[in-house]
């Protein structure tokens, strides 16, 4: 395992690096009659759209390892879902950034409440919740915190689902590109890229948390002689 | 023997709260200050925003149910009666069930006395469909509590418990508000939209049952320590 970080860390810089090319390589959008500004802010898209597929890749695993923990009592299940969350919360920063970049230049508006994005906002307050009942909930903070992923996660499609039925009643345009054949290999190799630095993050913060708690036994252990 | 256990808990509820009346006077107020400060805030030149209404009254349940959520689990605390609770030979689920069912009488009284207010305060026809409004008012309000009362159980011996509340619990029960406000708007339009309430109905009702049966499900695991 001590070998495989270096190694893979050292490959995520490389990718990372050559991403950009790739990026700027990729064919622009068509869209008839639209400024450069816009063919060229869509770009932002092969960065935006890999983060919100790890994104909700890290908050099912979040969901799975909470609801483990609560039903199963694994300490280990909670180490994987407190590292999960966290990694909710910063892609999904990037994508909650991203996304409202690119709206601004290509629907005029910084946001929309539609069913995706709402929901998106919505599953990422869950996860900062998530975060702050365990700083702050103090003993026994990791139960709860679980409870929350858990509710959470069920949550999300009754948000979609009332969101969509919402807004069907007034209606509103969105612009979603198709993918071009040309861009396939710019996206696809974002999409591993960003796989790869999440798988890193969430193997490295794991081990941080379980080395944390060991600490916090072995000081619990400690203050009872 | 479950309901048994359920109705003894609700007993109990009802008997400490008939003494002081102290979390129904409370809780009333608190709802009907909310309504006015609402009220000042979106009504422009002495006429309503559209639909004001309808979200002022679902705001000001939210917001007392989160206060009497909190104030009946203080009591609990300050007493140690829920340790005496979880002491007894009684299902654990029954329990839940039990405190569930005291916390939707309480909030369904405060609607008793909310909603001729609002059909006062802002001319809304409260009587057009009486029906359909008390199914949207029933259901949504078992939605609120279900999640409400299991949060604030588990929060009792937390840290930060009084601020804790909101947090968690606002983000997963927005689909009880967008759906309770959306059916009774729906309800409050000149010619009232049935076949809408009645959609909006449906979904609070299925809301209502996924989350009974996961709080039935998690009260176990979290309540033991």
């Amino acid at each position: 395992m001590n070998r495989v970080y270096p190694v893979g860390v050292v490959l995520a810089v490389l990718m990372f690096a050559a991403a950009p090319y790739l990026v700027m390589a990729a064919p622009d959008m068509q869209v008839q009659g639209a400024t450069p500004g816009v063919l060229l802010s869509y770009k932002i898209f092969f960065y935006h759209v890999p983060s919100a597929m790890v994104m909700f890749l890290a908050a099912f695993i979040c969901g799975i390892a909470s609801a483990i923990y609560l039903f199963r009592a694994r300490p280990g299940a909670d180490h994987i879902a407190a590292a999960a969350a966290e990694l909710v919360v910063l892609f999904g920063l990037i994508v909650l950034v991203t996304g409202p970049l690119w709206a601004r230049k290509a629907w005029g508006v910084w946001w929309q409440w539609d069913a995706r994005l709402t929901s998106t906002l919505l599953m990422w307050m869950i996860f900062v919740a998530y975060l702050l009942v365990r700083r702050f909930g103090g003993p026994g903070a990791e139960k709860l915190s679980a409870a929350m992923a858990v509710f959470g996660t069920a949550n999300v499609p009754f948000v979609y689902v009332s969101v969509n039925i919402w807004r069907t009643l007034h209606p509103a345009t969105s612009v979603v590109p198709t993918l071009d054949p040309g861009m396939r290999p710019a996206f696809w190799f974002c999409v591993v890229s960003f796989m790869l630095l999440f798988g890193l993050l969430l193997a490295l913060r794991t081990r941080l948390e379980q080395r944390r708690a060991h600490v916090e036994q072995l000081y619990l252990l400690a203050d009872e002689d | 023997m479950f309901l048994r256990v359920a109705w003894l808990v609700v007993r109990k509820d009802l008997t400490v709260e008939v003494r002081s009346r102290e979390i129904l006077y409370t809780t009333v107020f608190f709802a009907v200050a909310c309504v006015l400060v609402f009220a000042f805030a979106l009504v422009k030149e002495g006429r309503p925003l559209e639909d004001a209404a309808a979200g002022i009254m679902w705001i000001s349940v939210a917001f007392a149910g989160t206060l009497a959520l909190g104030r009946t689990f203080e009591r609990e605390r300050h007493a140690e009666t829920l340790r005496a609770l979880m002491l007894a030979p009684a299902s654990r689920p029954a329990i839940y069930v039990g405190k569930l069912l005291g916390i939707v009488l309480l909030l369904l009284i405060v609607e008793a006395i909310l909603v001729p207010l609002i059909g006062l305060l802002f001319n809304a026809p409260i009587g057009s469909r009486p029906l359909s409004l008390m199914g949207l008012l029933v259901t949504g309000t078992i939605g609120f509590s279900a999640v409400g009362t299991l949060f604030a159980a588990m929060l009792v011996r937390a840290r930060s418990r009084d601020v804790m509340l909101p947090i968690l619990l606002y983000p997963i029960t927005i689909p009880v508000i967008i759906a309770g406000v959306r059916g009774t708007a729906a309800l409050f339009e000149p010619v009232p939209a049935d076949d809408l309430a009645q959609m909006w109905m449906a979904l609070l009702a299925f809301f209502d049952i996924v989350f009974v049966t996961l709080a039935l499900w998690t009260f176990e695991p979290l309540m033991t320590e």
